[in-house]
């Protein structure tokens, strides 16, 4: 069977300006396939690397277009004549960046999504399409990952310097028992990307810092802060208004949470919410304080919730309001937020064009040198061994703390008691302070110093220390 | 190649832009080839196809047909195309040249704010996938 096939003006390059050639074959594909056989230059241009007609290729035979015939399959008769005729598309660059295609799979993935019209397909590229930074792989981290991978956030870049802790377990469900002791981002990284294999997790290894905060946080639309630092709070701020970036803020302690999106260009950011940091010290982290673990899940879900909706553009954001938690009375309430038209940086009148130090500027600089009055628990060990009950342990933590783990020969007095039992403490005698950690001992030791109390010390490391390196058998919490 | 564009219509091609933004204008240039290098005669707007995406534009081979046999009966031809790119520059998208076919000459005008700015006109590559700067010589016809 002998077809015509027809080639258009900007083909005839490649068949040496003829504008028709004959080709033998039963269907419309065996005729293709011997014109590309004998014409290689057009195969480029007629069709993908699979073998398939691009999409902007058009055969009609006679006049119908095989597509609403048999497709390639269409059979031939003999002087049949087949063309090819340009689709001509094109476009601005905008969408192409913006909203990627969805493929079959991801179509099926995000179903529950496609069938909300303030998603749908539109708002499913647009998650497709963001880049959401997180701060922090930890309490808060770890829930609002989890569901911006499932939700399908394109790419979800993650900050963090930490490897995973026995202790992380109770609230940072992102990691696992099989990744302890690995680095906080790998064992993230492997975890969100077996949720949702469509996700890139670009990964950030070190802290956050003035050096390289605009760097990392210029590349993503949004930035979910995670972190339990109040100068990495204030940093993430500010580079935020610098850049003009929506900063979705959460914070936990114990039983008590708040959110709130900051976004400068609508609304208030963190420092016309407060201005200033805390005295450092007066706010305990959650490693001191602790933290009820569905705690980080709830807030860092809101977190989630408002990335989502803010890339979607779907509903009412939290510009501008503040929500608190309160898991004990299971009760939320609502702060009005107001943009500050002081604020030092985003106010009127901004004073702050760059950024600062900002362990300095949460005074954390600028604490005692405790240098020369902590004693390793090594050395305790061997001096206790030397002078006996000459030196006296004091477990400054909490009651309920003792319970779980403590010193033998130790006294108990909780950090909060101390100034009203010093009559306990014998004036002459040398004294070592101990907590958990080793935050609260060196308090303890101002107190004691305040008091006239010479020889006293404060156990680095505090008894996880202790039961790290000298008493195994410990338990650590 | 290069590509002879009388100013008036190189003026008729930013008018169409500016009336179709934000949404991108299109259309076939028509004329003839001579001496090696193309000249334009005139303009034949087309419908654009894509209204479900406003930085898109289509045109379908059914038009592209009509099109072509008028073209041909008054012994012209279709020698490109030309698009807007609304508050883009007028270079081409990827996915223009991934659309693009060989020796058409692709006009883009850049649409700044609703007013028509600079043109260009491109032409791919033989062996694809990308687009060359073609010469663009804009004359005035007085």
């Amino acid at each position: 069977m002998s077809v015509t096939v027809a080639i258009p003006t900007p083909l005839r390059s490649f068949t040496g300006g003829r504008d028709a050639i004959d080709v033998s074959g039963a269907t419309v594909g065996e005729v293709l396939d011997g014109l590309l056989a004998t014409h290689t230059g057009l195969k480029r241009h007629l069709v993908q690397d699979d073998g398939r007609l691009r999409t902007f290729v058009n055969l009609y035979l006679n006049d119908t277009d095989i597509r609403q015939l048999e497709s390639v399959s269409t059979r031939v008769s003999e002087g049949d004549v087949l063309t090819i005729v340009p689709s001509i598309a094109g476009g601005s660059p905008a969408t192409e960046t913006a909203l990627p295609k969805l493929s079959h799979a991801e179509v099926l993935r995000y179903s529950r999504h496609l069938l909300l019209p303030e998603v749908g397909v539109e708002g499913q590229r647009k998650l497709k399409a963001a880049r959401v930074l997180t701060i922090g792989a930890g309490g808060l981290g770890s829930p609002l990952s989890l569901y911006l991978a499932a939700a399908g956030v394109g790419t979800i870049g993650i900050v963090d310097f930490d490897v995973v802790d026995l202790t992380n377990l109770q609230r940072q469900i992102v990691h696992g028992t099989s990744t302890l002791g690995r680095p906080k981002l790998d064992s993230a990284k492997a975890r969100l990307t077996d949720l949702n294999p469509n996700v890139n997790v670009v990964a950030h290894e070190g802290r956050l810092t003035s050096e390289n905060a605009l760097d990392i946080i210029a590349d993503y639309d949004i930035v979910v802060d995670g972190t339990d630092n109040f100068p990495t709070r204030y940093l993430v701020n500010d580079a935020c208004v610098l850049l003009g970036k929506p900063n979705v803020y959460g914070s936990i302690f114990r039983f008590e949470g708040q959110a709130s999106l900051f976004y400068a260009k609508e609304g208030p950011c963190y420092r016309c919410l407060y201005s200033e940091p805390p005295p450092p010290g007066l706010v305990p982290s959650c490693a001191e304080g602790g933290v009820l673990g569905v705690l980080p899940g709830i807030i860092g879900s809101i977190q989630a919730l408002e990335t989502l909706k803010w890339v979607i553009g779907a509903g009412d954001s939290l510009v501008g309001r503040l929500v608190l938690f309160d898991a004990l009375k299971l009760r939320f309430r609502e702060l009005k937020l107001r943009k500050d038209p002081n604020c030092p940086i985003c106010g009127e009148h901004p004073t702050i064009h760059e950024l600062v130090d900002y362990q300095a500027f949460c005074g954390i600089g600028a604490e005692p040198d405790y240098r020369g009055v902590e004693i390793s628990v090594e050395e305790f060990q061997d001096e206790r061994e030397a002078k006996g009950d000459d030196l006296i342990l004091v477990d400054v933590r909490e009651p309920h703390e003792w319970e779980i783990a403590h010193i033998e020969g130790a006294r108990l007095i909780p950090l909060s008691q101390l100034p009203d039992r010093l009559n306990e403490l014998d004036g002459h005698a040398e004294i070592v302070t101990h907590c958990h950690h080793g935050a609260r001992s060196l308090k303890a030791l101002e107190i004691l110093k305040g008091a006239g109390y010479g020889k006293v010390r404060s156990m680095a490391g505090g008894i996880d220390a202790w039961a790290e390196r000298i008493e195994p058998g410990m338990a650590r919490y | 190649m290069s590509l002879r564009l009388p100013g008036s219509l190189a003026d008729e091609i930013r008018r169409q832009g500016e009336a179709a933004y934000p949404a991108e204008c299109c259309g076939a240039l028509i004329g003839r080839v001579e001496n090696g290098g193309k000249e334009v005669l005139r303009l034949a707007p087309a419908v654009n196809r894509r209204t479900d995406d406003p930085h898109r534009y289509l045109i379908a081979p059914d038009d592209l047909r009509r099109l072509e046999a008028e073209v041909r009966a008054a012994g012209l031809e279709i020698v490109g195309y030309y698009h807007s790119h609304p508050d883009h520059p007028a270079v081409p998208s990827a996915y223009d040249a991934d659309h693009a076919w060989p020796w058409y000459s692709y006009v883009i005008v850049r649409i700044v704010a609703g007013r028509g700015a600079d043109l260009a006109t491109w032409v791919l590559d033989d062996d694809r996938p990308q687009m060359q700067s073609e010469s663009l010589d804009v004359f005035s016809e007085v």
